[in-house]
């Protein structure tokens, strides 16, 4: 247990001391620093919870279980790999001018300040406590969004901290909703809010309640999912912030609000009894799976292309958890891993493309290949990733996706291979010219660090091929979990 | 069951629950910035009375607490820090527009039959006074949307933003009897920063289009202009 402290302790630290002493140059590797320790922190939780089983802390308040401790790791090594990836590319935006050394140290304050909120989302027990947790997260971020001041980027934050606080507010009205429901039956006190006493009392809890709470905190914390139609501000803080941002907004943040929704609708599916969770889940993941799709292509920043690619596939996992049956759960566990792997990667050579080429634009980022093959060659791999083409994870995550489809709700299918289809369009229309084509005159190759793209599509390669047993195993205990039963 | 049936202290938490929400609907047709911000003060200092009450009749100590927290955050300190704000800015004389005046009210008054409509499963498992905390801190919630809706001041916005806060914080009170501790204090936490981030963007939009009025935050649009 001790190492789940540590987890919470380190980005706590990093976080004191990055406040006043991070606009040094060295700044920036104590951040990398931070990181390691953090990965080491949640391997060492990982194999803890591997051998030991579920564990609670000592005042109830943190609990971790196979389904919260592979996002943990999963946190920790995109957290580093960014982090990783931040050192150049900050440098050079401040060498073009755009940053100053105290917003720089406001940076890397803030980014392990999202760190931490996002380990507290997940280790907590508490419902109220992983509220306040994921309201912080939106705190430590929106400064990040406007870091270099343009009109748009104030803009963007504005629009994502208005957008996210109110939707929030939303699902703590769902958690007063809840307390309130559990309070009746289990005494006033501090447990009844806990996670794994609610859980163990589901049943008892009342229904009507009960779903009136979820619909409240399937809102509020979709608004951070970036369901449609609470989505409008995502594709904008992710593309006028700094990229690194981006990058553990799509791969972290997005997944961390998922697991929330999963967690409450673990409750209510146990007191309600029927599928009303799941449906609600169904549609609005439907709906933004497919609008995405086809906001796809009227896209003209990069950025905001990915960051619609992001919202259409949590809309797939939105409405793979929805479905609900073992292998649909399954299947969502896994493209949350890929996606959130795929994604960062993608952001990562985003950033350097979008140095390269100087503008987030699409018409102007031309030849990449040919100015820079690492990167030409990172975008197109990543790409194809995303896309969910054969062999990488994306498409064995998808595919499952597919076939539970066909099982349960066979009508759906022609949506989601619709979705899939347009998507596929979507990216490709966009990103081919800017792999080719012809390069711009005057473009030079940039200072940049690959190595996080590679290993991260590396992971999503091997992930494609063969699911390791030991992550096997925890997804199977979490579809256990979620589900109610194994996949078979 | 008729109102003079109720004990004294759930009458008393029915009054305040209709004065929070008269506030809620001040709020919505007040156009001066430095009343809006003082009307969204009496709203918090209710807020503090009614969490006080909780406390002293219901015998929940920890409650004191949290009243305490409600009247220094929302009662005190926010609302000189927005008052502060206007000030610095310049925006005491300035009337912000409110289209439709009518209209807006009647727009609320259908949130507060909405919320009764919406609470209404509730009813069946509780008392008449936590329907009404609940139906009534839905409608601030919902009130709060509206007013953040039918401005253009950031500072109005913000003010729309808390008052949500405090239905929130209203319904947690009067139906649960507050939440765990941790949480209470996690929350308070969350919105001081919120108020610090939010006069922190006051001045990054002003440098920005040289105004508060959001109406004027324009520039990113899904399609090409």
């Amino acid at each position: 247990m001790i190492a789940v402290y540590l987890l919470l302790f380190i980005p706590l630290a990093g976080m004191v001391v990055l406040s006043m002493w991070g606009d040094r140059p060295n700044a920036e590797r104590f951040n990398i620093r931070c990181n390691i320790a953090a990965l080491a922190a949640s391997v060492w939780l990982a194999i803890d919870v591997l051998w030991n089983g579920p564990q609670l802390s000592a005042g109830k308040l943190l609990y971790i279980d196979s389904y919260n401790v592979y996002l943990i790791a999963l946190t920790a090594f995109v957290g580093l790999t960014t982090s990783v990836f931040s050192g150049p590319y900050m440098n050079h935006e401040r060498e073009i001018g755009r940053l100053t050394p105290r917003r720089l140290k406001l940076y890397h304050t803030m980014y392990q300040g999202f760190m931490l909120a996002m380990y507290l989302v997940l280790t907590t027990n508490n419902m109220g406590v992983m509220w306040v947790a994921m309201e912080g997260a939106t705190l430590a971020t929106v400064l990040l969004v406007s870091l270099y001041r343009t009109p748009e980027s104030v803009e963007a934050a504005w629009k994502y901290f208005i957008l996210c606080g109110v939707g929030i507010a939303q699902a703590l009205f769902g958690t007063v909703l809840l307390y309130f429901a559990a309070e009746q039956k289990l005494g006033v006190g501090g447990d009844a809010l806990l996670w794994t006493v609610l859980h163990d009392n589901a049943g008892q809890l009342e229904p009507a309640i009960l779903g009136l709470a979820f619909v409240f905190l399937l809102v509020g914390y979709g608004t951070k999912i970036g369901l449609v139609p609470l989505h409008n501000w995502l594709p904008d803080a992710h593309s006028e912030g700094p990229t690194p941002m981006s990058a553990i907004l799509s791969g972290l943040l997005l997944n961390d609000a998922l697991y929330a929704v999963v967690r409450c609708k673990i409750l209510v599916d146990g007191s309600l009894g029927n599928h009303l969770a799941g449906h609600l889940m169904m549609g609005f993941g439907l709906l933004s799976f497919l609008v995405a799709s086809l906001f796809l292509h009227r896209q003209t920043d990069i950025k905001r292309l990915f960051s619609y690619s992001s919202i259409e596939h949590m809309g797939l996992m939105t409405y793979a958890f929805g479905v609900g049956s073992p292998w649909a759960t399954f299947a969502a566990l896994f493209h949350m891993t890929t996606h959130s792997l795929t994604k960062s990667a993608i952001f990562v050579t985003v950033g350097h493309a979008a140095q390269l080429a100087g503008t987030q634009r699409m018409d102007k980022i031309r030849g990449l290949i040919l100015t820079q093959p690492s990167i030409g060659w990172g975008l197109a791999v990543g790409t194809v990733a995303i896309a969910g083409f054969p062999p990488f994870g994306v498409f064995a995550s998808e595919f499952l996706v597919l076939v539970a489809t066909m099982h349960d709700y066979p009508w759906l299918t022609p949506l989601l291979l619709l979705g899939v289809g347009l998507a596929f369009a979507g990216l490709f229309r966009h990103i081919q010219p800017m792999v080719y084509g012809d390069v711009p005159e005057g473009q030079k190759p940039i200072h940049a660090n690959l190595w996080p793209v590679m290993l991260h599509l590396a992971l999503v390669l091997w992930l494609g091929l063969a699911i390791p047993s030991f992550l096997g195993n925890w997804f199977s205990q979490a579809t256990q979990l979620i589900s109610g039963a194994l996949p078979q | 069951m008729s109102i003079t049936d109720l004990d004294l202290y759930s009458q008393a938490i029915l009054l305040l629950a209709g004065l929070i929400a008269l506030t809620s609907f001040l709020m919505l047709g007040q156009s001066r910035l430095v009343r809006l911000v003082f009307i969204f003060a009496v709203q918090g200092c209710l807020l503090a009375g009614a969490t006080a009450m909780a406390a002293g009749v219901l015998n929940y100590p920890h409650l004191y607490i949290s009243a305490g927290l409600s009247l220094l955050l929302k009662g005190i300190v926010i609302p000189l820090l927005l008052h502060r704000l206007i000030h610095r800015m310049g925006l005491h004389r300035e009337m912000d527009t409110i289209d439709h005046p009518a209209r807006l009210m009647m727009g609320g008054t259908a949130l507060v039959v909405f919320s009764y409509y919406v609470s209404l499963p509730i009813v069946q498992h509780s008392t008449l006074v936590t329907l009404n905390a609940i139906a009534v801190s839905l409608a601030v919630v919902l009130l709060g949307m509206l007013l953040m809706i039918s401005r253009r001041q950031a500072v109005a916005h913000v003010v729309g933003f808390m008052s949500i806060e405090n239905g929130l914080f209203f319904a947690a009170v009067v139906s649960t009897y507050g939440m765990p501790m941790v949480v209470e204090l996690g929350v308070a936490f969350d919105v001081l920063v919120a108020a610090v981030v939010f006069g922190v963007f006051f001045f990054q939009i002003r440098a920005s289009i040289d105004s508060l009025n959001v109406d004027r935050l324009s520039k990113l649009t899904e399609v090409e202009r």
